[in-house]
C-alpha cells in the first residue's frame, strides 16, 4: 500500500461545536491505516490544546488528554500556528506538553508540538496529498 | 429597565460579540458563555474592545465554560468578572429581560 500525507485541520474551539472532538475520533480511526499524518491547528483550533482543562462543571468529557496518546499511533506531528496564538493572547507554555518516543532515534522522547509560522503553515498544507477540514 | 446579553460564539471567529458590544447601553450586562468565553481574554486582539465598555456594562463570563477551556479568571481583562451557574440566574432574575446573541 503506497503511503501518502493526510493533514488534518482544527480551526474550531473545544466544546462549544463537536467539531474538534469529531476530529480526534477520525484521526484516531485513521491511525490504523498506517499514513503519514500530520495535525494543523490554527485560527481557534489553538484553543484545543491549552492545558489544565477542566470540565467537570459543563458535564461533557474532557478529550484533551487524548492528544497525549496519539504518539502512541505514530501521529507525532502538530503544527501549531504561531499568529493564531498571539491573537488569542496565547503562548507555548499555556499548551499542554505532548511528547512521543522516537524509534529511528534510540526512543528518545521528543516534543510533537511545533510553533510555526503562518507562511510556514501554508507550506505544511501545500505539501499534503489528502486535507481533511474540521 | 437593563438587558442581560448573552454571547456564547468565539469572537475570533464571528462578529457576534462585537456587535453585541455595538448594542448593549449602558447598564445593561453581558454575560460570555460557551465559546464566547474567549473574548474576556486579556492580551488579545479584541481586548481592547472589550475592555472599553467594560464599567459602563458589565461583563461576566462563565467560570464553568472558562475552566473547561483551561482558563482562569487571572487571564480576563480588568473589570471582566467570571460568574457560575448561580451568578447567571441571579443576572437573569436582577434584569428586564435576556437577549442571546446567538
Amino acid at each position: 500500500m503506497t503511503t501518502k500525507k493526510f493533514l488534518y485541520v482544527n480551526r474550531k474551539a473545544p466544546y462549544g461545536t463537536i467539531y474538534a472532538l469529531e476530529s480526534l475520533e477520525v484521526v484516531l480511526i485513521g491511525a490504523a491505516f498506517e499514513q503519514d499524518v500530520s495535525l494543523a491547528f490554527l485560527d481557534d483550533g489553538v484553543f484545543q490544546l491549552t492545558r489544565g482543562q477542566n470540565t467537570e462543571g459543563i458535564g461533557v468529557k474532557n478529550f484533551s488528554p487524548t492528544f497525549r496518546a496519539l504518539g502512541d499511533y505514530d501521529v507525532t506531528k502538530f503544527f501549531v500556528e504561531k499568529e493564531s496564538l498571539e491573537e488569542r493572547g496565547l503562548s507555548e507554555d499555556d499548551l499542554q506538553q505532548i511528547m512521543y518516543e522516537d524509534e529511528d532515534d534510540d526512543w528518545a522522547e521528543k516534543p510533537s508540538i511545533r510553533i510555526i509560522s503562518r507562511a510556514e503553515m501554508a507550506d505544511v498544507m501545500a505539501d499534503q496529498d489528502v486535507v481533511l477540514s474540521f | 429597565m437593563a438587558t442581560l446579553h448573552t454571547v456564547n460564539k468565539s469572537p475570533f471567529a464571528t462578529q457576534t460579540l462585537l456587535s453585541c458590544l455595538g448594542h448593549a447601553q449602558d447598564g445593561d450586562a453581558i454575560l460570555m458563555i460557551e465559546d464566547g468565553v474567549y473574548g474576556g481574554l486579556a492580551g488579545t486582539s479584541l481586548s481592547e474592545a472589550v475592555a472599553a465598555r467594560a464599567g459602563a456594562v458589565r461583563i461576566h463570563v462563565l467560570a464553568e465554560d472558562l475552566a473547561a477551556r483551561g482558563l482562569n479568571a487571572g487571564r480576563l481583562i480588568e473589570g471582566v468578572a467570571p460568574v457560575g451557574y448561580d451568578g447567571f440566574v441571579d443576572l437573569v432574575a436582577e434584569t428586564d429581560r435576556t437577549q442571546s446573541w446567538l
